[in-house]
Order: structure tokens, then C-alpha cells, then sequence
């Protein structure tokens, strides 16, 4: 049994210490938000927080989380997260909208982290998250949009 | 793609009279006639908590909570189509958009058909353009029978009835559209309508949100196949041969099948399929397979192989396309004469969301849910596969989470196998569950359907006096229709017009040009890639006037210009963009432009790249000249144009499929190498204020970045880039 804190909730999971984090989230839990893009932390699709770090969650084991704070797209609800949502919805960002829970999570976290990134704070935070659609100018415009958001 | 004689692509059945079933238990009640409407009680539509009845039209449900649910006979992959057919129905229904939902279509080919196909598709971005009459009329019917139930209600005359957001109202009289939706099922729709004149648009020509952007922020709850997960279902994934068509020779899946959550391990003509509980059972128990393949099976080729036989093929002449003029003659008397052969590795498309298509068959109907983007031809294959009716089988069309043309196959493989993987299942005694069949990233990668390799060679001759003498092309591709329903549509004397299309036609006034082609036979399945042949011909056509200009001592837009006087669409974009782009990009840059035609729009790009230190490439900024007629949402004509670009210009740097011994050498995304926000350009798009009706815009950016690109490259290097990805010549 692993436990861990999800989205605010004492979550207990019974499986196996080497399941990814990812297929616990999704097979097990249901919770359909955080996707399934490479298996390999290639792609960035499954990002999600893990103590407050943004995590390829395909390759973070069910064993290495006992007593971590994990928080998913359904329910990242902090400041800069909602400042994010807010600019993504404003400048239209997702196209096919598979890869923006990802996109979305590692955001925020670099927001969290840099009020005021600069393009290269945006192009390092997001290198690791790929968009096919190639959604990438809104990501940078809705990220600087989104510090704004903040500071106001 | 070309109008397609629907009964071609229905191996099941060739009589359409069951597939009406899907769209009629819907509309149960009404004569059934396309545009006539049905009352139906709520209870029986999911999508609205409201009480009372729904007024039911094929492609629009009023509901009695005053929404508006417009159904999308299209995918939309990303692309914005169920917004921008929302739209064109707000526009003539006078409802406000944030009275409007979505939904998908059944698939039906006799109510839902792409009028450009001939049956249900979305592809050659067409959805807006053959739904742009369809949809507005739709609205503005719906809009008629409402305002006369009003009519008949109030005892007044439907001139005196005013409709505006949702509302319809005269004098003292006042009701919403869901307070009539009932009443109005009972009118007769008039038999034509008259739609608003352009200067009367409230949402077409504004950008306006699109319907699933807030979703999409929020996690997509509910919105792809892939994250379908109903109480009772299983995940198949299917071990496949490493190298295309090779056949089985063993399977021992004695560990796999007792490992925990493993259903049963099947044997299906596609490979070896593991049901699981869970989908993470099923790759773990797809690894534990031991698996033999046919020595020698399948195709057992190498990329250098095939290029070497493709070399071979430039040498000879091949399948003419009809020629212009005499270009040899002309060539012969040229002044000088430039020589040059292209290279195009296989791309894969890789869309975010791996393939996934769910079945759920129990012995005399089956339905699938996915991101079906052929609907009509997936329908036809599963009712083959599974030896029942059109009637007896039914797509539920999911978001597609990308598709790039992936999920739209002549052959509908994914469907195939899926229907496949269901009745083998009910054959091994289970009982019917619902089986979501799952791509791997591997799986995807290594899967095939790829663009396909491709060789160009040119010989084009230039006069005296700087002008093009003589232009002589040859095309070495595989086709990407042969083999599939579409090829008696889109192969002509033995010329793919896929293969051809943007050198053959070409809009500029070249009065002699030959081209012919070489279709080789390669056990890789190739498919439509954004943007099709346009992918590889704009390219060689852009890069090519470009070097054509020089050698000319010309200037590279007025070159393009003197060719395109009979096409002021185009060069009105070129211009467009020069001018927007300035004198010059920033500081350090090289510039190269290039434009192009496809899908029915006009796409000029000015690309401003700087070369680092290290030689690789950066794109800092892309000026974009764009004309599709009139955009319906500006802002998603801009947000197509930018990922157009993205994509195409993902595809030059990095992207590339290569095999050894027939086996696909790249595995995921370490090695198949997509762009990344670091690589991203920042991107100007404007856009040629029309009322002529809307053209493409999902694919027509992605041609012309390539060239761009290569022709700034050379002005940086002196080099001519002539074989992509450009990382192997280490630029990117």
C-alpha cells in the first residue's frame, strides 16, 4: 500500500512500488486529465507536480512516492496556475489540446518559481513539453500574459 | 481528394438504405426528409438536464434549456471545425455563441457526407469550404420554422417577428427558442432559405473563442478515445512484425498469460493481442511475449537501398503528367541550364494522442469510438470485418488529439483491427466488452503510414534575357492512393496527382514544363501527410525559382511576380508579405521567402534565420501573406497558420523515418525529433480581407516554410540545401 497526498486528498493506492505514477493516475484512478504522449519522459503529455516540481510522471514510480504531495491537472488550483488557465483561454492556445494538461502544468510550475520569466526562463521550463500542433507562440505569449495576470 | 463514389468504399454492403438508421432513430417521427424537423422528449438526449421537447434537424437540436447543439459531421483534431460550424450557424440562427455546444455527427454518409468526398471525411481542408453553404442553411432553416411557430403561436405575421440572440419576439409577444423548439418541430422548413449578406455577419469575419478551449485547459475531461474508460472495459495493445508485412511464425504467451490482469492473448492476421484489465497490463504483458517472425518476410529493405533504386529511376523516363509546351526543345536552345535532385525521407505524422479506437461488438452490432476522420470508409471496413449490415454498426466520433491525416487511412487499419480484436474476442468464448485498442509511441513511430520517401530531379533552363526556357521534372514516390479506394479518384495514366499536385499544376506562367513520375512498389504503407505533396513539391519548386532568380541576376519577388501575372491572388499574398515583413528581419538574420498554393488558399512566407555559431539554424521570424477567401475566425485562420508553419518547419529540421534491413530505425520521440518552443519562429500573420467563400487553412501554411527556410540557409551558407532533414547536413 502507498500513500500519498493527490490533489489535497490522503490517496491510498494498492499496486505494484514499480508502476509509473502516470498508470496509476490513469488506469487505476481515473483520473484521465494527465495523457499518455511517449512512456519515456520524452514529450512532457503526462507532467504533473510532484512536491511542487513538475515530473514526467510515465517514468516516477508508485515506490518512490510514499508521503509525496502529487497534484494533476484536475486539481492544480494555485495562483499561477489559474493565472495560466486564465491567458490560455484568452489567447486561444490549445489546438488539439492533447499535450496541454502537460504544457499547463510545467507553466505554472514555472511561473510559481519565476514571476517574470524571460524567453529563455520559457524556453528552458518548456523545452521538455512537445506540441504537435506546434501551439508554441501562444504558449510563450500566454505565459508572459500570465505573469501579468499575476502581478495585477 | 476528389468526389468519391461512396459504394466504392463499402466492401460490406453496397446498399446505403440501412445506414439512414443512426440518423433515424433520432429523428423518429419525422418523415425523415433532410432538413425536416422532430420533436423529441429531452429524456432521451444525455446532453441537456432541461425538461420538455428538443427540436431535432440533422445538423442543429434546439433544446428546451435554450441551447443550441450543432453536430460536426467533421473531426476536429485541433483544427477549430465544430467551432467554425457553430458559427456559421449562430450566424443565420441569431443565437449568441455561448448559447451553442457541440457535438459530433453519426457517422451517415447520406446526411453527413464531405461534398467534396462524396461521403463522410474530413481532409484536404475542406471542412469549412463544403460545409459553408450547408451550415449557414442549416441555421438560417431552423431560424424559419422557429420564427413561423412563433407565427402560428401569436397569431401575427412572421414579417412582424424580430430574432435576436436566442429570442424571438413581436409587440407584447416574447418567447426563446427553447420555449418554441416543440411547436416549431411541427412546421414545415421552407424550401429555401435566404442567407445574410456579408455585411450583415455578426460572428463570421470576428474571432471569436472557440467552443472546446476551456476544456482543453482543464484536463479534456471526456474529449479523446483514449481517455474513454467505460466500467467494464479492456485495453488491447497488439505486438506487430518489425518489419512491414512480415507474417508470425511463433508466439509463446505462456508468461503474459499469467500475469495479473491479462484477459487473453489472441492471434489476429495484424500480430499477437494482449487484453488487460488495465493498459499498463497490457504493455507489460505485450513485452513478455516470445515472438518469432518469418525469416525473410515482409519488406527487407533499407532506406539506402531504396534510394539507391530510386537514384536509378531518375535516370529514366516515367509516367507522363500532360505536358505544357515542349520543354526539351525549349531546354535545348536555353542559355544556361540548372541540374539539381531533391531528397524527402519518410515523415511520420506522431499526433499527441497515440492511436486508440475502441470496440465494443456482441455478435450482430458493433460500435466504435474514436477519433475517426474517414468516418464512411471506417464504417464500411467494420461492417466487413465483422460480416454485418452499415445499420448494424455505428462510429461515435471522439476529438482527434492531432491527426495531421493519420487517422484518416484508405484502408482503415486501425478500425480493421480493432473490429478484428473484437470478434476474436467473442470467438474465444469471452463475453462482449468494450476492447479500446492502444498505439504505443513505438508502436506509432514505428508503424508506417508515413509520408513517403521521395526523390525530385529538375532540369530547368533559363534564356538570354533571364526568363525560364524549358522546365523538365521527374518524381520518384511511392503513391499514396494506389491500392486504396481513392486510387481510381486520384490516379490518372499512372500519375498520383498526390505525387504531382503544386509543380503539376503549378500557378506560375512556365509555357514549357514536362513532368513525369515513377510510382515504386515498397512494402512501407505510405499516407497523406499535412499538406500532401505539397510537403515535398513546394519545396522544390520554391527552392528552385529561387536559384533559377539568381542565376537570372534577378530579383527573387519580381521573378516570382513576372510568372504570376495570371494569378493576382498569389502574388497579391507574396507582396502582402514582403512589404509586412519589412526591409529587413532582425539584426544577424538572412532572409528567404517562398509561396505557394494549395487547398485552394494563398500562402506567401518571408523567413528571417539566423545561423549560430555553431551551425545550426535558429527561425527567428516568419512574416506570413495569407488569403482562404473569408476567414470565418481570423484568429483561427492566424492559429492555423502558425502551427502550419510549425509543423512544416518541424518536418526540414530534424524530422526523419530511416530503416535497416526493412526495420524502422527511430522508436519514439529521443530519436524522432519534433520541433520544440525553443525552435518556434515568432510568427506574423496577415491576412487578405475577402467576401469570396472560405478555402483551406488547416494545411496551406505548412508548404511554403520549407523553402523559406532553405533559401535564407543558402543566403547564410551559399549552400542549397537538396536532402532533408537539414540536421544531417548539421543545421539543425
Amino acid at each position: 500500500m502507498i500513500s500519498f497526498t493527490l490533489n489535497g486528498k490522503e490517496t491510498q493506492i494498492d499496486a505494484s512500488p514499480d508502476m509509473p505514477l502516470l498508470w496509476a493516475l490513469r488506469d487505476e484512478l481515473k483520473m484521465t486529465g494527465t495523457k499518455f504522449g511517449c512512456g519515456v519522459a520524452a514529450c512532457g503529455a503526462c507532467t504533473v507536480h510532484v512536491d511542487g516540481v513538475p515530473t514526467r510522471s510515465c517514468q516516477t514510480y508508485l515506490g518512490d512516492l510514499d508521503g509525496a504531495t502529487v497534484t494533476t491537472i484536475e486539481g492544480v488550483e494555485s495562483d499561477a496556475a489559474k493565472a495560466i488557465q486564465e491567458a490560455w483561454v484568452e489567447l486561444q492556445v490549445p489546438q488539439c489540446g492533447y499535450c496541454q494538461s502537460g504544457q499547463i502544468m510545467s507553466a505554472s510550475a514555472l511561473l510559481a518559481e519565476t514571476p517574470k520569466p524571460t524567453d529563455e526562463d520559457i524556453d528552458t521550463a518548456m523545452d521538455g513539453n512537445l506540441c504537435r500542433c506546434a501551439s508554441y507562440a501562444r504558449i510563450r505569449k500566454a505565459i508572459h500574459r500570465a505573469a501579468e495576470i499575476m502581478e495585477a | 481528394m476528389r468526389l468519391i463514389d461512396k459504394r466504392d468504399l463499402m466492401p460490406a454492403t453496397r446498399a446505403m438504405t440501412t445506414t439512414r438508421r443512426g440518423f433515424l432513430t433520432l429523428s423518429a417521427g419525422a418523415a425523415g426528409g433532410l432538413l425536416l424537423g422532430a420533436a423529441v422528449p429531452v429524456r432521451g438526449l444525455a446532453q441537456s438536464g432541461a425538461q420538455g421537447e428538443v427540436l431535432v434537424t440533422p445538423f442543429v437540436h434546439v433544446l428546451p434549456d435554450n441551447t443550441v447543439l450543432v453536430l460536426s459531421k467533421h473531426l476536429d483534431m485541433g483544427q477549430g471545425t465544430a467551432s467554425g460550424l457553430a458559427t456559421l450557424v449562430a450566424e443565420e440562427l441569431d443565437v449568441s455563441m455561448d448559447q451553442v455546444t457541440t457535438d459530433f455527427a453519426p457517422s451517415n454518409p447520406e446526411v453527413y457526407a464531405n461534398t467534396a468526398f462524396g461521403v463522410q471525411g474530413t481532409g484536404g481542408s475542406t471542412a469549412m469550404p463544403n460545409s459553408w453553404e450547408q451550415y449557414r442553411k442549416a441555421g438560417a432553416t431552423v431560424r424559419a420554422m422557429l420564427v413561423n411557430a412563433a407565427a402560428s403561436e401569436w397569431g401575427v405575421d412572421a414579417s412582424e417577428i424580430g430574432v435576436a440572440e436566442g429570442k424571438l419576439s413581436a409587440g407584447e409577444n416574447s418567447a426563446t427558442f427553447g420555449e418554441l423548439a416543440s411547436l416549431a418541430a411541427s412546421q414545415q422548413p421552407p424550401e429555401d432559405v435566404a442567407l445574410k449578406a456579408p455585411e450583415d455577419w455578426v460572428y463570421i469575419g470576428k474571432s471569436f473563442a472557440r467552443v472546446d478551449v476551456p476544456k482543453k485547459t482543464q484536463g479534456s475531461v471526456g474529449m479523446f478515445g483514449i481517455d474513454r474508460q467505460p466500467e467494464d472495459g479492456l485495453v488491447a495493445v497488439t505486438a506487430r512484425p518489425p518489419r512491414f508485412g512480415a507474417t508470425l511464425a511463433s508466439v509463446d504467451a505462456s508468461d503474459a498469460k499469467e500475469m495479473d490482469g491479462v484477459l487473453d492473448v489472441l492471434e489476429i492476421p495484424q500480430g499477437v493481442v494482449v487484453v488487460a484489465e488495465t493498459t499498463w497490463k497490457a504493455m507489460q504483458a505485450r513485452d513478455a511475449l516470445t515472438l518469432e517472425w518469418t525469416e525473410g518476410s515482409g519488406e527487407t529493405r533499407g532506406t539506402d537501398a531504396l534510394m539507391q533504386e530510386f537514384r536509378a529511376l531518375l535516370d529514366q523516363p516515367g509516367n507522363p503528367a500532360e505536358p505544357k509546351g515542349d520543354a526539351a526543345a525549349k531546354l535545348e536552345q536555353a542559355d544556361k541550364i540548372i541540374e539539381a535532385d531533391y531528397v524527402f525521407p519518410y515523415l511520420a505524422h506522431a499526433p499527441m494522442e497515440p492511436l486508440d479506437m475502441t470496440v465494443l461488438f456482441d455478435g450482430s452490432s458493433a460500435q466504435f469510438w474514436g477519433g475517426s476522420q474517414l468516418q464512411t470508409v471506417d464504417h464500411g471496413t467494420a461492417a466487413s470485418v465483422l460480416g454485418l449490415e452499415m445499420g448494424q454498426v455505428q462510429i461515435h466520433t471522439k476529438w482527434g488529439g492531432g491527426s495531421f491525416g493519420r487517422r484518416a487511412t484508405g484502408d482503415a487499419h486501425l478500425v480493421a483491427e480493432a473490429a478484428t480484436i473484437g470478434k476474436a474476442w467473442l470467438d474465444a468464448g469471452h463475453d462482449a466488452r468494450p476492447i479500446k485498442l492502444v498505439y504505443t509511441r513505438e508502436d506509432d513511430i514505428k508503424g508506417g503510414y508515413y509520408r513517403p520517401l521521395t526523390m525530385h530531379r529538375v532540369r530547368a533552363g533559363l534564356d538570354a534575357d533571364g526568363n525560364i526556357s524549358g522546365w523538365e521534372h521527374r518524381i520518384v514516390s511511392q503513391s499514396i492512393a494506389k491500392g486504396t479506394p481513392f486510387e481510381q479518384y486520384m490516379v490518372k495514366n499512372g500519375v498520383d496527382d498526390t505525387t504531382i499536385e503544386g509543380i503539376h499544376p503549378t500557378p506560375y506562367a512556365i509555357p514549357d514544363l514536362s513532368v513525369d513520375v515513377h510510382h515504386p512498389d515498397v512494402g512501407v504503407p505510405v499516407l497523406w501527410w499535412r499538406s500532401v505533396g505539397h510537403t515535398h513539391t513546394a519545396y522544390v519548386m520554391e527552392t528552385m525559382m529561387d536559384e533559377l532568380a539568381e542565376a537570372a541576376g534577378r530579383d527573387p519577388v519580381e521573378f516570382r511576380l513576372s510568372y504570376l501575372g495570371e494569378d493576382a491572388r498569389l502574388a497579391g499574398v507574396l507582396k502582402l508579405a514582403v512589404e509586412k515583413a519589412g526591409e529587413a528581419g532582425p539584426e544577424g538574420t538572412y532572409r528567404g521567402i517562398a509561396v505557394h498554393k494549395s487547398f485552394g488558399s494563398y500562402v506567401a512566407e518571408v523567413a528571417d534565420v539566423r545561423l549560430r555559431e555553431d551551425g545550426t539554424i535558429k527561425v527567428e521570424k516568419v512574416t506570413c501573406g495569407v488569403d482562404c477567401g473569408v476567414p470565418i475566425n481570423p484568429d483561427n485562420v492566424v492559429a492555423q497558420v502558425e502551427g502550419a508553419l510549425g509543423y512544416g518547419l518541424s518536418s526540414i529540421l530534424r524530422e526523419q523515418v530511416t530503416l535497416t534491413d526493412g526495420e524502422v530505425d527511430q522508436f519514439n520521440f529521443p530519436d524522432y525529433m519534433p520541433l520544440r518552443i525553443s525552435d518556434m519562429p515568432e510568427v506574423e500573420v496577415h491576412i487578405v480581407p475577402s467576401t469570396e467563400g472560405p478555402t483551406g487553412i488547416g494545411e496551406p501554411g505548412t508548404p511554403p516554410i520549407g523553402p523559406a527556410v532553405a533559401n535564407a540557409v543558402y543566403k547564410a551558407t551559399g549552400e542549397r540545401v537538396r536532402s532533408l532533414p537539414m540536421s544531417q547536413h548539421g543545421l539543425a
